[in-house]
């Protein structure tokens, strides 16, 4: 039994396969048509709602949103943003308003997305709509809306969603945690915690462990996957979180990127402002730092900047633990330092000064998978290069550190001729891939210009296209 | 919504027309109520379709196994087109498209079988399971291949021009020469491609369709169930979006549907997942724009040759028009003395190319406009001097004897009026010193270049197939004084149903609110035209204009012979109709006239006047019109990755007198962004099998929130159409397209400040793109 509120009132589903997403159950099951269809793969929006759970309120695209991961939420959709006597949310007006709809059908989503930024009370635009593609308004009036209800009040029936939440009493989805200890030969398990998981999945190795599902919400609605055994993560509270210590900062693997936005703002700017650019708020929302890692996908943007951090990762099976650093846990593609039935418990990073430089090069600014991802730990004392941990992304079959690179830096003076003499380095460590996204010769041009750039950055020349004012 | 303030005079200057009044669906969009075909619900055992997609370009289908199809859950059907025992046409030009691969298979992705289930998912995932046996032969993927191998529309190029342009050039002065290759654009409407049929008494089928084009549906469908037109009735409520993708590639659902329909009895949808519908359907064409131009020490041109190579896909569809209004637009705003365009229409085993905003007209325009930069650059000079300097002769002035006011085609251009309003653009945008500016800043920066350009945009108005500027409409007022208004046009977002609403309500001198939109329906409206060319509301604000002036004729009629007064005389307006010394609200007039038993519905109908085009000779008055604009972008640009901002973007556009400004500046913002978004980061890749790489939107990246301007300041130019379109407006759906142009040649600009050479940048300007461009003045030398 999945239990969730839905616009305000409780719901019961009784009879779901563990992959039915949120969006085909609204939408064929609920007659609710106003959240639309118009990707199936998390990159447009327009199936957007709002969940709201004791982590507050947060957009999700309920394409690749599997049932399971909703159970205990309070979910809004298009239909409930308005009040129950009619008014339109803030949101809703200011886009009346200000034209923010032509054909209307990302509409939905915009509206969801915005009100579930304004619940939260975000007010960089750009970043908060970033996941949602209009083609018709070209956005400025879609901006304009949500500049005008910057300092509207949060109606009360969005307030009262959340304040099932700050109360400890439970609403009707919390009632559920017999059935996160299911047995195992239920459709699907819900462990409550990391030693639940760990005792399960150890029987069941060949399972399929669900995180946010950004990836593996596709196996199933693009590849028509059959996922055999499902852990859905979510139940994981212990999984989930981020323990700064004096000598560490901690990631739980169920962490969120956008959980960990706030704590790399305070001690990595540079892999915080390039979070903003992963995905998009909704992909953020649910994405994990663990299944980012996990899957071991060779253009995911958070190991490179963990790789330069220096991050340790925590696996386990059953009750035996072990460590490695980040980068020995990528093989080759597809190919992971994982036992069967081993997870991803956390990964942590040292407490350092701050030196990290995080280029991320795509296409498109926001929501883009990198065509190239450099990060650069780089310390220089005394005009010269102290130490040096570099890494990329996009670059190999796996996330990988620029060691030669590296090499040819340290102990030098951190001078346009040690850049000059590094870059042919680059060809030591990378023989990057042509693909759709960019050919070979332009990654590894580019991955040589981002040390060019951390140089420049270095030297005070504007290096950073997003920070130039008109 | 609230009454007008200040009731006109007389009927025909109504302030409904020209308010910024919102969307007529806004409240129902923000709200989630407004319906799009698979919104619909359908009656209980409605079926789904899937179609299975080549996975080869070019070659036979040798056998299609469907029975592991038919055995996959909650299927009902698996049909090729032998099993089908018909294989009906989906082609709205050259009778060229099957619905299915009729054993020639023409690229990946065509559609080879169908599938029909319980549901979207079964059908999709059942079609995943056949056994498809193919022969591959040699495909065509390049304008290269096609050249090579003679694979063409038309029996060779199409050529338009005039003078001798060869001779001009050897005796200019100054001369460049280049290639442009620009990249096609997929349209990405949020709504994929939808129909639903369902069948009804005697064999008859409704079909829902989110298309630009109903009548085609109709005739289409009609023609696949061997039945007349008028056994199918099309309804369109509204698009999520369509910007030309929805013109003619819904055909093939609205058959399918309507083939299984009438075979099942039962109802029938069909809509494509995102990758499906980025696979089957066409796209913008992709072109190849050779030039030779001959020019003046001031950059005037002499002579001027193009060459344009369309590659058109494996299918006509609406190829020719489009590849010729490219050619109708290789001018732009400029008098060329001595010109040849020539067009090669290829044949590739590539999805069929088609209607796609502008239709051909951007690319011709963005090859002229390369020119102008190439030229200026080539003489050192500020590319806005050299674009005035070959404007055309404005409409106000005299014509110099170096300038003209003829088109490469034979029309004379009577309404230009480019050189006041790119003065007024560079004023207000400050043109001049922020080219100071940029230049300060590039001389200070080694990485981050800034770029500037203003553009600007003469768009043709009409369909060049001259019969399709007709419309139809069909008005009701009824006896309480509400009024049910419909036409020929579709909405897909463009706010067309408000903006003839507006008309509708002006005529009558009512608030808009006693206005019923309702859908396009080709059993209220025949014989319509696509919703296509801009012309929207031209033509169907016209014919409503007709019907509502012969209602209100007849009410004018009927109140006045009541009151011995002149009909003449009778006053429309606020509300109220004022007769004599009475004043009657409307619906006091409108029951009035029902007890006098007078008609109160009628039918409108608008041809546009004075056009005639002779397509083969390329010459005559293909255009009622021109649609005026000038766009200033600026830009910031990494010279060490090749990723850029668009900092500043000052639009000023000629609608004409706006029949609504918010809903017209809302097409210049969304077309400035798409337009800029077609040359910067859309970019589609193909591989060398022929497999589109770049089919959904993780791979295809259209502007995003962030990627509009920093700063965005659009105003309307405000001068009444010189011609007597509805209330003196203009269309407004594609030429704010182009102003995107200035995006892609400030982007030029910034990679000119690199180095000596010119950047002969190519399409769509990606990061990869400029990166190599950086690197190719930098090795040049200089000029």
């Amino acid at each position: 039994m999945i239990r969730f509120i839905l616009n305000g009132d409780g719901v019961q589903v009784a009879q779901a396969a563990p992959t039915d997403t949120l969006l085909d159950w609204l939408r064929d099951r609920r007659g609710l048509t106003g959240t639309k269809e118009a990707c199936r793969e998390g990159d447009c929006g327009a199936c957007t709602v709002m969940v709201t759970d004791a982590h507050g309120s947060r957009a999700l695209n309920a394409c690749i949103l599997f049932l399971p991961q909703v159970d205990g939420t309070a979910i809004r959709t298009v239909e409930g943003l308005a009040a129950p006597d009619g008014t339109l949310h803030p949101v809703q007006q200011a886009m009346v308003d200000r034209h923010g709809a032509q054909c209307g059908f990302c509409t939905p989503g915009f509206v969801v997305s915005m009100a579930a930024a304004h619940a939260e009370g975000m007010t960089d635009h750009d970043t908060a709509l970033a996941g949602n593609l209009c083609r018709c308004t070209g956005y400025a009036p879609i901006h304009r809306a949500a500049e005008d209800t910057a300092a509207a009040a949060i109606p009360a029936h969005i307030l009262a969603d959340r304040a099932m939440f700050d109360r400890d009493a439970s609403p009707a989805g919390q009632g559920a945690a017999e059935d996160r200890t299911a047995p195992p030969d239920a459709a699907f398990f819900r462990p409550d915690s990391a030693d639940a998981l760990a005792a399960w999945y150890s029987a069941h190795p060949d399972a399929t462990l669900v995180a946010g599902a950004t990836d593996v919400g596709l196996w199933v609605t693009k590849q028509f996957r059959d996922l055999g055994p499902v852990a859905f993560l979510n139940g994981c509270a212990d999984l989930r979180g981020v323990t700064v210590t004096l000598d560490s900062i901690r990631i739980g693997a169920m962490t969120t990127l956008s959980d960990l936005l706030p704590v790399m703002d305070d001690h990595h700017p540079s892999f915080a402002a390039m979070i903003r650019r992963y995905g998009s708020v909704q992909v953020r929302n649910a994405a994990t730092v663990g299944g980012n890692i996990a899957n071991g996908s060779p253009i995911g943007d958070s190991p490179p900047a963990l790789i330069a951090l220096g991050a340790t990762l925590h696996l386990r099976r059953g009750d035996t633990r072990r460590t490695l650093p980040l980068e020995d846990f990528f093989i080759a593609y597809g190919k992971q330092d994982r036992a069967p039935g081993e997870f991803v418990e956390a990964v942590t990073i040292p407490r350092q000064p701050d030196r990290l430089r995080c280029y991320k090069i795509s296409k498109r600014v926001d929501q883009d998978i990198s065509a190239v991802c450099g990060c650069f730990n780089i310390t220089v004392t005394d005009g010269a290069v102290a130490s040096a941990r570099i890494a990329f992304g996009g670059m190999a079959g796996i996330p990988k550190r620029a060691a030669a690179v590296e090499a040819a830096l340290v102990g030098k003076p951190w001078t346009a001729a040690t850049v000059t003499a590094a870059i042919p380095a680059f060809a030591q460590d990378f023989q990057p891939l042509s693909d759709m996204r960019a050919s070979a010769d332009y990654r590894l041009t580019v991955a040589q210009n981002l040390l060019w750039r951390a140089f420049h950055a270095d030297h005070g020349s504007a290096t950073d296209v997003l920070e130039v004012a008109p | 919504m609230t009454a007008d303030p200040t009731p006109p005079r007389d009927g025909t200057a109504a302030p409904t027309v020209g308010r910024p009044l919102p969307h007529d669906a806004a409240r129902l969009h923000v709200t989630g109520q407004a319906p799009y075909v698979d919104d619909i619900p359908l009656p209980a055992g409605a079926l789904h379709l899937a179609f299975g997609l080549s996975e080869i370009a070019a070659g036979r289908l040798v056998s299609a196994d469907l029975d592991a199809v038919r055995a996959a859950p909650g299927v009902v059907g698996a049909w090729s087109a032998a099993d089908l025992g018909v294989n009906p046409d989906c082609s709205p030009s050259a009778h060229d498209e099957p619905l299915l691969s009729d054993g020639t298979i023409h690229y990946v992705g065509q559609p080879l079988f169908l599938v029909a289930a319980e549901s979207h998912v079964a059908a999709r995932a059942a079609a995943r399971r056949a056994k498809v046996t193919t022969e591959a032969t040699t495909a065509i993927l390049t304008i290269d291949d096609a050249l090579a191998a003679g694979s063409r529309f038309e029996d060779g190029p199409r050529i338009y021009g005039r003078g001798d342009p060869e001779a001009a050039i050897a005796v200019a002065s100054h001369r460049v020469s280049g290639r442009m290759e620009v990249g096609g654009q997929e349209h990405f409407y949020l709504e994929g491609q939808a129909a639903a049929a369902l069948p009804q008494e005697g064999g008859d089928m409704i079909v829902y369709a989110s298309t630009q084009h109903p009548t085609e549906i109709q005739h289409k469908v009609a023609d696949a169930l061997g039945r007349p037109m008028h056994a199918v009735r099309v309804e369109t409520r509204r698009m999520g979006g369509g910007f030309g993708g929805k013109e003619s590639q819904g055909n093939a659902l609205a058959i399918a549907c309507a083939l299984v329909a009438a075979r099942t009895g039962r109802a029938v949808k069909m809509r494509y997942d995102r990758d499906d519908d980025m696979v089957i359907t066409g796209k913008r064409h992709d072109f190849r724009i050779d030039y030779d131009v001959g020019f003046d020490a001031d950059g005037r041109i002499a002579g001027i040759a193009f060459t344009q190579y369309a590659r058109c896909g494996w299918a006509q569809d609406l190829s020719l028009p489009v590849a010729d209004r490219a050619m109708l637009h290789a001018d732009n705003a400029y008098w060329l003395p001595a010109v040849r365009i020539t067009s090669h229409r290829l044949r590739t085993n590539t999805q069929s190319a088609t209607a796609f905003r502008g239709f051909g007209g951007p690319q011709g325009m963005v090859g002229i406009e390369r020119v102008m930069d190439h030229i200026a650059h080539a003489l050192g000079r500020d590319p806005l001097a050299v674009r005035r300097a070959n404007y055309y002769a404005e409409a106000t002035a005299p014509a110099a004897p170096r300038t003209g006011r003829v088109t490469p085609y034979g029309q004379e251009v009577t309404d230009f009026c480019l050189h006041d309003l790119t003065g007024r653009l560079a004023r207000s945008c400050d043109y001049d010193t922020r080219r100071a500016a940029v230049a300060t800043w590039n001389a200070r920066e080694p990485v981050l270049k800034r770029g500037i350009a203003l553009t600007p945009v003469k768009f043709g108005i009409s369909f060049t197939l001259t019969h399709l500027n007709q419309a139809g409409a069909l008005v009701h007022v009824y006896q309480d004084g509400s009024i049910a208004m419909n036409h020929g046009g579709t909405e897909m977002g463009q706010g067309l149903f408000q903006k003839v609403a507006q008309v509708a309500a002006a005529r009558f001198g009512v608030d808009v609110g006693a206005v019923k939109i309702t859908a396009t329906d080709t059993a209220k409206v025949p014989n319509t035209s696509a919703t296509a060319a801009s012309s929207g509301s031209d033509l169907n604000g016209m014919a409503v204009q007709a019907a509502c002036d012969a209602i209100r004729d007849r009410m004018a009629v009927q109140l006045a012979e009541v009151r011995q007064a002149d009909p003449a005389s009778v006053v429309f307006a606020g509300g109220q109709v004022r007769v004599g010394g009475d004043m009657l609200t409307f619906a006091e007039a409108a029951a009035e006239c029902y007890f006098a038993r007078v008609s109160l519905s009628a039918t409108g109908f608008y041809r546009t006047p004075d056009i005639s085009w002779d397509r083969i000779k390329g010459h005559g008055r293909p255009f009622y019109y021109f649609a005026y604009g000038a766009a200033c972008t600026e830009v910031v640009l990494d010279t060490l990755t090749g990723e850029n901002r668009i900092l500043r973007t000052d639009i000023l556009h000629d609608a004409g007198a706006s029949l609504n400004p918010a809903l017209d500046i809302g097409q210049i913002e969304g077309g400035f962004v798409q337009g800029a978004g077609w040359l910067t980061m859309e970019e589609l890749v193909w591989d060398d099998a022929g497999r589109l790489r770049t089919h959904a939107p993780a791979t295809y990246k259209i502007p995003a929130m962030g990627d509009r301007p920093r700063v965005f300041n659009v105003a309307l130019y405000d001068v009444p159409n010189r011609e007597a379109t509805v209330y003196r407006s203009k269309a407004v759906g594609e030429p704010p397209f182009m102003h995107g142009i200035s995006a892609f040649l400030a982007l030029s600009d910034a990679v000119a400040a690199c180095g000596p050479g010119y950047p002969a940048l190519d399409a769509p300007a990606t990061p990869e793109r400029l990166l190599a461009a950086v690197a190719r003045v930098r090795a040049e030398a200089a000029p």
